[in-house]
């Protein structure tokens, strides 16, 4: 991704991102090192993401080496597919402009709807057409997300912050709000499916789970939407400089309601899939995880203002959070400060990559 | 309302008019009597009894406060807001609390402890504001991403200090009176909120201050243009609203006498929708203080009148989310524009 250098001094990098990186390097051995990185990172943010990962896993390993397992390895690519589909919704919105945060509660509802109602009507129903029924559902949820923020002409974090209470609610008082422990047989089988378990000679055992799968997926399509289609050049047109994305001739309601109906998308899929991993659903569940996804992203690299932003580095930030989350508790840290470093990462990332225009 | 009467030069007709010629405050005022009204036939003469009355008035403070704070954030402009306020909130309680206890015992000098617990709590939220100016103004961070980042930070800072429990701080006279205790029947934190209501609209109307954030947030080119020092402004507008947070903090520590890192988890939301409620411009420029007041009162009715009637806390959010959308399509949405499209023959062409 070619993100446009915003520093006085990057006055030579301007042709692209190549280039940019070689003059980067040398501008950064004339002005000394700590310059360069800066410019390096401005352009590749997510190497940044990177060795944040690097530091952590090394800081953590360091101080309990039980850290250095596959199985540490399957439990973190387990519980990040959720996130990382959450993200990649989140990153196509970013991308062009907007912010969603009405995702989980699109997700919460889709997953406890479609249980309830395939436990009653379809208990045998086949996992495939679960998922086509979240899909279709969180769609048409974040297509009426699109078209609200296109027609209310009004923030999206403030249209989506609307809508995220009101489905909450509504799912909440209308869906039900008890907690479902036997899930359709589907789902479970779909959770518990492996697609590879090793069994190390020490004992124990390490399964790779299948539903991984289905974030490698959404990954790819994701990565064709934005660098191999019209549309995904339309997103980042629009999210670069809306006026002048219109005078090229794109078409923001069409671009703003495909970005939030994707997002809805993965939501739904992101729910079933939390569903089946979890092999329960629960009303309550996904509820404020919006903000470690928005952070995840961030983390990735992709600016707030819209514009810019990868498929990879959104991946790795997604990593980056789910390391926080889940395996600081190796190195005795204790869960309760998994937010305050997820806030300082934000506050970290966000001023490196911080654009100054007024100058 | 009025414009019939051009050329009656009283000074109280044109005072009157002046009164009424915004739409948005008639709305409001408007929609407090409706609301009123409708309540009172609903659930019966007890909802405008003195005890409730007090009631609602006592609750008003606490998010009336962080939509002050939001307010403030988004006339300043570019894409302006602050998510942290109820996280420093409970931060400023949370470490209030925890600090003043370690020097003062609440048994044996419950003044002394009530000062200092107020006297903590605010400064807590100037660093906390002031945390938020700096991300904002020098760091160059956009508002959403820097608030987003320093309401995980307050909110984890909040849950390391107690592990996530609660901290309870006991029945301390002078502090529960000044969550709780009326003078001349206007409980003493309402009075509080309508005083630092008072002085921010004189600091807004008077001062230079007041005028270079109007300007900021209309053009800020041009501001910047006119020797504005923006940086400044907008450093001091977050550092207020993290004071103002703390405020709140403070009120909701002394109202339930004790912190809770998760105390209202759907404020944030509640204090935009009072904000849009009141017509306070998204993109930056527009907002009057009067509104945002009157619009917090409203809200507060509603949400009583709803506890007298019973409806069920989960449908009560999806009402606010709802008004929320509602109040952002009627601010699009102008309705003589529309009347004259739909009956030209009755606005001939001048």
């Amino acid at each position: 991704m070619k993100s446009e250098p915003k520093q006085a001094g990057l006055r030579d990098a301007r042709t692209g991102s190549r280039a940019g990186l070689r003059a980067g390097l040398r501008a950064g051995l004339r002005a000394g090192l700590r310059a360069g990185l800066r410019e390096f990172l401005l352009h590749y943010p997510a190497v940044f993401t990177l060795l944040l990962i690097i530091l952590v896993s090394a800081v953590v390993g360091t101080i309990n080496p039980n850290f250095w397992q596959l199985s540490t390895l399957f439990d973190m690519l387990r519980s990040s597919v959720v996130t990382g589909l959450f993200a990649l919704g989140v990153l196509i919105v970013l991308a062009a402009g907007g912010l969603d945060v009405s995702f989980t509660a699109i997700a919460a509802f889709t997953m406890y709807a479609i249980t309830v109602a395939v436990l009653k009507h379809a208990p045998n129903l086949s996992i495939g057409v679960i998922m086509l029924c979240g899909a279709v559902g969180g769609t048409l949820f974040g297509a009426v997300n699109g078209l609200l923020v296109h027609t209310l002409r009004a923030p999206s974090l403030i249209v989506t912050i609307g809508t995220q209470y009101v489905l909450r609610s509504l799912l909440l008082t209308f869906v039900g709000t008890a907690l479902i422990i036997n899930v359709p047989a589907a789902m479970e089988s779909f959770g518990t499916l492996a697609l590879w378990t090793y069994l190390p000679a020490s004992g124990g055992r390490a399964i790779l789970p299948a539903f991984v799968l289905v974030l490698v997926v959404a990954a790819g399509v994701t990565w064709w939407l934005l660098n191999r289609t019209l549309m995904g050049r339309a997103v980042f047109a629009i999210g670069g400089n809306l006026a002048v994305a219109e005078r090229l001739g794109y078409n923001p309601r069409v671009v703003q309601v495909f970005v939030f109906a994707y997002a809805g998308l993965l939501a739904g899929i992101g729910g079933i899939v939390h569903v089946s991993s979890n092999r329960l659903a629960n009303p309550f569940d996904l509820t404020g995880t919006e903000l470690d996804v928005i952070a995840a992203v961030i983390l990735g690299g992709a600016r707030i203002t819209g514009g810019s932003g990868t498929v990879l580095g959104t991946l790795l930030g997604v990593v980056l959070v789910t390391l926080v989350n889940n395996v600081l508790i190796l190195a005795g840290v204790p869960s309760t400060w998994q937010k305050v470093i997820v806030g300082a990462f934000i506050i970290l990332a966000g001023s490196m990559f911080a654009v100054r225009t007024a100058r | 309302m009025s414009t019939q009467s051009p050329q009656k030069e009283l000074a109280a007709n044109s005072f009157a008019a002046r009164l009424f010629a915004d739409r948005q405050l008639n709305f409001l005022l408007l929609t407090n009597v409706a609301v009123l009204a409708a309540a009172t036939l609903l659930a019966g003469a007890d909802f405008i009894g003195l005890y409730n009355l007090q009631s609602m008035a006592a609750q008003v403070p606490e998010l009336g406060l962080l939509a002050l704070g939001v307010m403030l954030a988004m006339i300043s402009g570019n894409g302006g807001i602050d998510l942290s306020g109820i996280a420093l909130a409970n931060l400023s309680g949370m470490v209030a609390g925890l600090l003043t206890a370690l020097v003062v015992s609440p048994d044996e000098a419950p003044l002394a402890y009530t000062l200092m617990f107020l006297g903590i709590a605010i400064g807590v939220g100037l660093i906390g504001g002031m945390l938020n100016g700096v991300l904002i103004a020098w760091a160059g961070l956009t508002p959403i991403l820097a608030t987003l980042g320093t309401q995980l930070l307050f909110t984890g800072a909040a849950v390391v200090l107690t592990n996530g429990s609660a901290l309870r701080l006991g029945y301390i006279e002078p502090l529960d009176d000044f969550g709780n205790a009326t003078m001349l029947g206007v409980p003493l934190c309402f009075a509080l909120f309508l005083a630092i209501a008072g002085l921010i609209t004189v600091v807004l109307r008077f001062t230079p201050f007041g005028v270079h954030l109007y300007l900021l947030g209309t053009n800020a080119k041009a501001a910047r243009y006119a020797g504005i020092a923006s940086q400044r402004v907008i450093f001091l507008t977050y550092t207020v609203c993290g004071i103002l947070a703390s405020v709140a903090g403070a009120i909701i520590a002394a109202r339930t006498s004790s912190v809770k890192w998760d105390y209202g988890s759907s404020y944030v939301m509640i204090a935009i929708l009072i904000v849009v409620a009141a017509g306070v411009r998204p993109e930056g420029g527009y907002g009057r203080l009067i509104c945002v007041v009157l619009s917090a009162t409203a809200l507060q009715l509603l949400s009583s009148m709803f506890n007298f009637l019973d409806v069920s806390n989960f449908f009560r959010d999806c009402a606010w989310g709802l008004m929320l959308l509602i109040f952002l399509a009627v601010s699009r949405f102008d309705a003589r524009a529309w009347w004259q499209a739909q009956f030209p023959a009755k606005f001939p062409a001048k």
